[in-house]
């Protein structure tokens, strides 16, 4: 049922799990010569940030880290400031950057060169593809450095720098991010932000800018207070004109995102997954629930989006607002599995039930979508959700999952089994490096939709093991 | 009372649902807003045909209701850019106001290249654009064009014919715009003075148009030379003359420009937005990107570039499914479709591609067919054929028994229908954008893909209408190859000599749902 069994020893096979055709040869998997990866970089590249401290790189380099990670290219934050708070156990003051500062040079050279060394590990050893060396890199010789580090290994090298010369965004900075760093634990705010400011005063002495004339040669992107202008030079790659795309695309405007599912639909209280079913009664009441609730919540400008099908759509109506539809918030397609209970999938197709529970997340369903798929076709919902200020997104379980993922750094093993119950408003609200999250309850009882992964997910299973976990249903 | 009014008078849903579904305020007095379309239910029959319309944002009028005749006064209302609108937008089409693009630039820097190309590719994702080329409409003022000297300023004359040629076409931007349902405007010309930006920008203002600069810079004399060559020779300026005259007549046509010529300055102009491009595209200044629009602009002309190279396109060859009429599927090659595979293999060999990338799609016929060319090759699940939902594998004859509505609706609309639980030819040019994109990065590509998606591909670079695409002929065992030259694409088709069925279905003369099933099947192709 699921190989292609032929005498042509050069025929094609499907894999089980993932759906792709390969080259069957002999009993073994031979190297294929196709990718079914999208083939985002051949060789890795290291993401150099620079910048005057409180100048957003760490913000920077997180957030696009969580991005590069969920379109699944693997990424690592090398802070180096962590790196000095290891080497230098307790901070005492500014004093320790003072470019003078003979010892404390040697200590930073030293953490530097760590942070170096273990990047290349993360390409070598852990399949890394993109590395972030999230540092003030100010000075033309340490990018120097870090430019010889790279072209001796054969990485490529992209700059980010963060230029910002308003006061306000600065101070707002550092209330939200240094005066609860370890280094100011035992601090109090005044003396703090005083610190803080001969610190930045320190780095200033021998800040550099990348030079439009000097460092013509190099692939960067200059960052004027925040966002408003960028500067972007030799672009090489569709790793780097994602990541330029993105960076252009985010901003710092205070907003909140609510994500939430439709209404309870006819099919969920039969168990049935998939289809295109309209709302059950307490479906509707949840919809009346959900427009009283953004009523009092008082969001200004909220937009509202939908996928293309019903449940969705239904569940918006109620809000008696402007609402739009994107085809691309529909649901996974379980394709032969569309419509079926998780007992008639164990009862029908076995051994696609077992390999699902085996890696949810890349396992495709039999002429339909996996997760994986899924995070490709949400990728310009993302983009344009961080374009956007306050949005309330309507959706289905596994493109909730995808979505709260996204925001909350999951991983892809983790993704599929996040708990995203009907009648649940989640509001995600940025805050410092992460994303607070508000899990509202709107009073409307509703099924429970949530499958865990059961203990035996072996192909041999019996059947009772495989429904083990399947959630009560009519 | 406020009555939410249908645009369309036959819509049976005019006034009722409406009403409840943007919370208009029932104590406004006077004013009645008209809707296009989605707010319509999706029961409503009418619904499919209208949702084209839904790309041109709300239209409101104010109508006191003591006239309530008078709904012919349509004024798109700049002030309504903040306030609640009544639509919904494909995702792609996010603007709120039109949007009018101003290339600035000197002479031969490709501010018309981009312009089409640019035009090319947003009309292509559904965004009703328009290029406006101040050149032609002097071209049509003037009737002939003598030398350089016109272009001269101290020349009074020439001065006052430009201006007049300028404001002509920012009054068919607007008519564009405002009238026809336009959603950007490219203009198209020098702009290179601050004065001549300032009226621009007056104008968008007044029209409650948003302004975007497309500033191309380029000081690298071989790629003007290039330019040069390649488009101003043949331009009907110089119909008459010989290769150097006309060179030495449009140097210095441009050095008239280059006195006067004030770019866009980080200072001056940092309230402006816009994209300043430097040499080719080395290096960008990107200000105050606005909207969603905007960005998508920004990304694609970043990722364009003008380096020579060629795109090949071509389907899998000849399925089982094929040659038996039946649709979609994931079926393997037959024996004349692995010969195609082998002469598709002996091809690329003797063309001697330069670092040839070769992409096909997740499904079988299209992998098989790459497997014989024994290179490397990347797997796009966006390039999976146009999924027919509930009409997977069934053969026309078979679509018209089971579905004879859905299969007249297909006819009356091809671009637009979707199938059951299926995908629509609009839905795939969205799916297949990254894949453009990613086109457009590359140098040398070999696509192999299907019929639906190589027609969407194709319509992108010729530049082939929504009306059209659905019936470019794309047949099975042709390599299509497409070098871009000039401001388009040439093209070269090659047949390579392994016969197959043909899989291309004309529409029919009658698209009624209630036609017989003869009239129906009159263009099915033959097959087993």
């Amino acid at each position: 049922m699921l190989y292609n069994m032929s005498s042509e020893q050069n025929e094609l096979t499907q894999t089980p799990l993932l759906k792709i055709w390969v080259p069957w040869v002999h009993s073994t998997l031979s190297r294929r010569r196709g990718s079914s990866v999208p083939q985002f970089t051949n060789s890795p590249t290291v993401i150099v940030m620079v910048g005057l401290p409180a100048r957003g790189k760490t913000y920077i380099s997180k957030k696009l880290a969580r991005y590069l990670n969920w379109i699944g290219v693997n990424t690592a934050v090398f802070n180096l400031g962590q790196y000095r708070r290891e080497a230098v156990q307790t901070y005492k003051n500014y004093e320790f950057f003072r470019p003078d500062n003979e010892e404390a040079m040697k200590i930073r050279r030293n953490c530097a060169s760590n942070a170096l060394t273990d990047i290349g590990a993360y390409f070598t050893k852990e399949q890394g593809q993109v590395a972030v060396f999230d540092a003030t890199n100010t000075t033309r010789e340490r990018r120097g450095l870090i430019l010889s580090f790279a072209k001796e290994k054969g990485y490529k090298v992209f700059f980010v720098e963060s230029v910002c010369d308003d006061p306000d965004i600065i101070e707002q900075n550092i209330m939200q991010v240094k005066l609860s760093s370890p280094d100011y634990e035992n601090c109090d705010k005044e003396e703090a932000l005083e610190d803080f400011l001969k610190r930045i005063e320190c780095y200033k002495m021998t800040y550099v800018p990348l030079d439009e004339e000097k460092d013509r040669h190099l692939s960067y992107i200059k960052i004027f207070n925040v966002g408003s202008r960028y500067l972007v030079n030799r672009v090489q790659d569709h790793i780097q004109s994602r990541i330029v795309y993105y960076l252009m695309n985010i901003h710092v405007t205070p907003r909140s995102i609510y994500l939430s599912r439709h209404g309870e639909s006819d099919l969920n209280l039969l168990g049935r997954i998939g289809g295109d079913s309209g709302l059950s009664t307490r479906g509707q009441m949840y919809a009346s629930a959900l427009a009283a609730f953004v009523q009092s919540q008082s969001i200004r400008d909220l937009k509202v989006w939908t996928s293309h099908m019903k449940r969705t759509i239904q569940t918006a109506e109620a809000l008696g607002v402007p609402y739009e539809q994107w085809k691309a918030l529909n649901e996974i397609d379980a394709g032969m599995c569309e419509e079926m209970t998780y007992e008639e999938i164990q009862d029908h197709h076995p051994e696609e039930f077992a390999l699902r529970d085996q890696d949810k997340y890349r396992y495709r369903y039999p002429k339909g979508e996996s997760y994986e798929d899924m995070v490709h076709r949400l990728e310009p919902v993302i983009m344009e959700l961080e374009r956007q200020e306050n949005v309330l997104v309507i959706c289905h379980q596994a493109v909730m999952r995808c979505l709260l993922a996204y925001f909350l750094d999951k991983s892809a093993d983790e993704l599929p089994y996040l708990r995203c119950p009907l009648h649940t408003v989640l509001k995600l609200t940025p805050v410092a490096y992460g994303c607070k999250v508000e899990s509202i309850f709107l009073n409307v009882q509703a099924v429970n939709t949530h499958r865990e992964k059961p203990p035996n997910v072996d192909i041999n299973r019996k059947t009772e093991d495989a429904l083990q976990t399947v959630p009560e249903h009519v | 009372m406020c009555v939410c009014v249908c645009v369309f008078e036959d819509c049976p849903f005019r006034f009722e649902n409406c009403k409840k579904q943007h919370g208009v305020d029932d104590n406004k007095k006077s004013s009645v807003i008209l809707v296009a379309v989605v707010l319509c239910p999706q029961s409503c029959p009418l619904r499919r045909d209208r949702e084209q319309v839904g790309v041109a944002a709300v239209l409101r009028t104010r109508i006191c209701t003591s006239r309530p005749e008078t709904t012919s006064v349509l004024r798109r209302d700049a002030a309504m850019r903040g306030s609640k609108r009544c639509r919904r937008d494909r995702p792609v089409c996010m603007t709120n106001c039109p949007t009018l693009i101003v290339m600035v630039g000197l002479p031969a820097r490709g501010k018309t290249y981009i312009s089409k190309k640019l035009t090319r590719y947003l009309n292509w994702i559904g965004v009703p654009t328009k290029e406006f080329n101040v050149g032609q409409y002097r071209r049509e003022c003037l009737k002939i064009y003598k030398n350089f000297e016109f272009f001269r300023p101290d020349n009074e004359e020439g001065l006052k014919i430009r201006r007049q040629c300028a404001l002509s076409a920012l009054n068919d931007v607007r008519q564009y715009l405002c009238m026809e349902g336009g959603q950007v405007a490219v203009f198209d010309a020098t702009n290179t003075t601050r004065e001549r930006r300032d009226t621009i920008t007056r104008f968008a203002e007044q029209n409650g148009f948003k302004v975007f600069f497309v500033e191309s810079v380029c000081e690298d004399p071989d790629v003007i030379a290039e330019n040069i060559v390649q488009v101003k020779l043949g331009s009907p300026d110089y119909i008459d003359c010989n290769t150097e005259e006309a060179v030495a007549d449009f140097m210095k046509r441009i050095k008239c420009y280059e006195n006067s010529y004030q770019p866009l300055d980080e200072g001056l102009d940092r309230e402006l937005s816009y994209i300043k491009i430097m040499d080719v595209g080395r290096r960008y200044l990107v200000n105050r990107v606005l909207d969603h629009i905007q960005s998508r602009i920004v990304y694609y002309l970043m990722n364009i570039h003008i380096t020579p190279r060629s795109i090949y396109l071509c389907r899998h060859g000849e399925s089982d499914l094929n040659v038996r009429g039946r649709i979609g599927g994931d079926s393997g090659l037959t024996s004349r479709g692995k010969e195609y595979a082998k002469s598709l293999g002996h091809f690329i060999q003797e063309q001697n591609i330069k670092d040839l990338k070769v992409w096909t799609s997740q499904m079988k016929r299209t992998i098989q067919t790459a497997e014989a060319l024994a290179v490397p090759y990347e797997q796009w699940k966006a390039l999976n054929e146009i999924d027919a939902g509930v009409c997977e594998e069934m053969m026309y004859e078979e679509i018209q028994e089971h579905f004879p509505l859905e299969f007249a609706l297909r006819d009356q609309d091809k671009y637009r229908y979707r199938y059951p639980k299926g995908e629509s030819y609009e839905d795939l040019v969205q799916r297949l954008e990254p894949v453009i994109m990613e086109l457009e990065r590359q140098e040398n590509v070999l696509v192999i893909c299907h019929q639906a998606v190589m027609r969407c591909l194709l319509a992108y670079f010729l530049d082939k209408s929504a009306e059209e695409l659905p019936y470019l002929k794309c047949p099975l065992h042709t390599v299509l190859k497409l070098t871009p030259v000039a401001y388009g694409c040439k093209v070269e088709s090659i047949f390579l000599n392994v016969e197959a069925v043909n899989t291309h279905r004309d529409k029919p003369e009658n698209v009624d749902i209630s036609r017989p099933t003869e009239e129906a099947l009159l263009t099915v192709p033959a097959h087993q």
